[in-house]
């Protein structure tokens, strides 16, 4: 994190430098143009091209087929240069299933976000994991149904405001946050299940990381996969958007535990998980100040 | 003030008229090298602009929504003076 | 159990669900998800056994939502897929057949209703917005081995969602049978379908209800959409099919569809050798609804009655084709057996046949023994809506 204000001139940052290669694109290799209409802060373009540049990585772009949910990510479903079959709200894992029965060779993957998989399709992503079947699901947890301006969701946290808990949600009025990933990664048939967070650099970074198991473990046909990934709403949360990160991990980041929560049919507690955290920051500070990530 | 030189193996690009003024990309920048500017561009929003210093890590790329940065690689590593304050 | 009889080919003996289910096969079904219900659950029984012996598959989805879904991500991929319940199944899936049809997947959709109270449910759709499926309700398990197939081919070629209309009597009468596979007009290839080899060369496919399309192709919008699918559903209207008898001299025209127009089609022949003169006519497609058949037919009869076995449903649908040429009496009624799955008392020739007559001698309908019982009494604070 920086602490000082940077001086001197302004550098010109409109063309390439000489004598150098791009090493990060614009954007995504599978986004087909870079304009979206997500709203300033937004955490969910950050996880999506943690998924694309995967597909990409591996090779196997020319073979997967994305079945999308219905939220503000659903604008993605005619950017994302992926065949794609658009689900109705909360649906996406049932037709996904569909998808993949019929053309097994294919990289299949959901991509929903909390209203759509915990609030209106809860059994769907469920019974899809106990299947056991050989598809990823991705959710872009915010916690909050942000498409219909702020409102509160079945992940949205203990004294999270939104447009109908306007004083916070209280447990004893609105009951308990799920914790989506938990309950997933203690069904029989989730081979990987995993919780980003795109809060900053390094939890990109670590995401990215995520889907790349999870997709192996489709291609391995080893069984379900689920990544889910902590994403910034700060329309939706009503804060300014530099202050969509803290906000996250103070709230959301405090209850959703980041980190790989089943591996190799091991599960992991939360408290396994945050000592875990603590380690990765450490490491992620120390790879920064040498001056890079390596992904 | 102090003047220190520091070697950078990249740097960015930064495709303003993208962005959407978010600033996410200020705080994650470990060099600090990025500072907000003071015009607007044509959606009214203040952009993120460069000062020496960059080191080509990608981390404001893997922070900004709108995808306005691009990371190059020098053929060569470059030595570049940076002012800091005290 | 298999016989050949002279100059025939060789028949089996099978309940209505395993014809239903052997010709969807024989059409090139891949896919099936259902959830157990009665009277449906026999389908879902030989898909489960049948599809995979075939090469498809089929899951027993744990609820019709997951059903619908898991037969519309197999339908995007270009591959004959289908599903089915009972009435009150389909009511979950409601949703889906309606944005199906905007993103216009070929699903083949069975309901194996109990009694004949989904009329609307088919015809009209539970769902939002405007929307209408082909609906086929054949009379018995031989009509309706060619009625799956045709489900198939109509559904691809408009692609559309096709429901078949069957119910108790259709999915457990047994018949020995020859399951033929039906020759159809060659349709287009599936070129909308998405099989993930299009994904990342610029140019990937989307299969959706909403009216975008992939960044740089040509799309609808929501408004256009909705007007586009508007515009093709009066075209599908020509797929219009109908069986009549008697209609040349009717004083009389009974309107009948599915397993009980075999039953009133037996009453009117009985009543034609009494010398009565009575015709009928049995749509076979619910919709789109033969109005122009029934509008003729009641040009030149005195009265015209709707016989179905719930509280009057079709007889709007004949209402509206007879178009106040003749007096539309409902001579149908509500009509399961006390599981509320099974045809009930009134399907039985010698009931129909009394209704039918008493139509025709312009008496009061007979009472059904049993019934009156069941008869809604107003309680004192309802008495002013019976002034």
């Amino acid at each position: 994190m920086s602490t000082h204000t940077p001086r001197g001139p302004v550098l010109d940052t409109t063309v390439a430098p000489a004598a150098a290669r791009i090493v990060e694109a614009l954007r995504p290799e599978l986004l087909l143009t870079q304009e979206h209409h997500m709203c300033p802060g937004c955490g969910e373009p950050l996880a999506l091209r943690g998924f694309l540049d995967t597909l990409s990585e591996m090779g196997v772009a020319q073979r997967s087929i994305a079945v999308a949910g219905i939220g503000c990510y659903t604008s993605f479903s005619g950017t994302m240069d992926v065949d794609l079959v658009q689900a109705l709200h909360g649906r996406a894992p049932s037709v996904a299933t569909g998808v993949k029965r019929m053309k097994p060779d294919a990289v299949v993957f959901t991509l929903q976000g909390d209203g759509d998989m915990v609030n209106e399709g809860l059994q769907e992503v469920l019974h899809t994991a106990a299947r056991g079947e050989q598809v990823t699901c991705i959710l872009l947890n915010n916690g909050v149904f942000g498409e219909t301006g702020g409102h509160m969701t079945a992940t949205s946290v203990i004294g999270q405001r939104t447009k109908n808990s306007l004083d916070g949600r209280d447990a004893e009025y609105h009951g308990y946050p799920i914790l989506i990933g938990d309950l997933v990664s203690r069904l029989e048939g989730a081979a990987y299940v995993a919780r980003g967070s795109v809060h900053n650099a390094g939890a990109v970074a670590r995401t990215k990381k995520m889907f790349r198991r999870a997709f192996e473990t489709q291609v391995e046909r080893r069984g379900f996969s689920f990544v889910e990934v902590l994403t910034m709403c700060p329309t939706g949360w009503f804060v300014p958007t530099a202050d969509g990160p803290g906000y996250m991990n103070d709230t959301l980041g405090e209850v959703h535990i980041m980190g790989e929560l089943k591996v190799d049919g091991v599960v992991r507690t939360t408290d396994e998980l945050r000592i875990e955290n603590e380690h990765r920051q450490h490491e992620i500070e120390a790879a920064l100040a040498r001056g890079g990530l390596d992904t | 003030m102090t003047t220190v030189s520091i070697r950078s193996r990249g740097t960015v690009t930064i495709d303003a008229g993208h962005c959407k003024g978010c600033e996410l990309c200020i705080p994650a920048c470990p060099p600090g090298v990025l500072a907000m500017s003071t015009e607007v561009n044509h959606m009214g929003y203040r952009y993120p602009q460069l000062y020496a210093g960059c080191t080509g890590c990608a981390a404001c790329l893997y922070v900004c929504p709108d995808f306005v940065f691009e990371v190059f690689r020098f053929n060569q590593p470059v030595m570049s003076d940076v002012e800091v304050a005290e | 159990m298999t016989a050949t009889l002279p100059g025939r080919a060789e028949r089996t003996l099978m309940e209505g669900s395993e014809a239903l289910v052997r010709a969807s096969i024989a059409a090139g079904c891949k896919f099936f998800a259902g959830y157990p219900m009665t009277p449906f659950t026999e389908v879902l029984e030989h898909f489960a056994r049948l599809l995979p012996e075939a090469g498809g598959t089929c899951i027993n989805a744990e609820s019709e939502l997951e059903a619908v879904g898991m037969a519309w991500g197999a339908l995007a991929t270009g591959e004959r897929a289908a599903t089915g319940s009972t009435g009150q199944g389909l009511s979950l899936m409601q949703e889906s057949f309606s944005e199906l049809t905007l993103a216009e997947l070929p699903m083949v959709v069975f309901n194996m209703a109990r009694g004949q109270q989904d009329y609307f449910q088919a015809t009209r759709g539970g769902g939002h917005g405007d929307y209408r499926h082909i609906v086929l309700a054949p009379q018995d398990v031989r009509e309706g081995v060619e009625l799956v197939q045709l489900a198939f081919f109509l559904a691809d070629k408009w692609r559309n969602p096709v429901l078949v209309y069957g119910d108790y009597l259709l999915a457990h009468t047994q018949e020995a049978l020859t399951i033929e596979t039906l020759q159809f007009p060659e349709l287009p290839p599936k070129s909308w379908a998405v099989d993930g080899t299009k994904s990342g060369s610029g140019l990937s496919g989307s299969v959706t209800p909403l009216g975008v399309s992939k960044h740089g192709q040509p799309s609808f919008g929501q408004e256009g959409k909705a007007q586009y699918i508007a515009t093709k559903t009066p075209l599908m209207e020509r797929e219009v099919r109908v069986e009549t008898g008697f209609l040349d001299d009717a004083e009389t025209v009974i309107v009948t569809f599915g397993s009980p127009a075999k039953f009133v089609k037996y009453a009117i022949k009985q009543l034609r050798a009494d010398g009565h003169r009575i015709g009928y006519v049995r749509p076979i497609t619910l919709w789109p609804f033969p109005y122009d058949t029934v509008r003729d037919a009641a040009a030149g009869a005195r009265r015209v009655g709707s016989f179905e076995l719930s509280a009057g449903q079709m007889v709007d649908d004949v209402r509206i084709g007879v178009s106040g040429q003749a007096p539309v009496t409902f001579i149908g009624g509500v009509s399961t057996d006390h599981s509320g799955f099974g045809m009930g008392r009134m399907l039985d020739v010698d009931v129909i046949r009394d209704r039918i007559l008493a139509l025709h001698t312009d008496r009061e309908l007979p009472v059904i023994p049993g019934y009156e019982e069941f008869t809604y009494a107003l309680a004192p604070h309802q008495q002013e809506a019976a002034r």
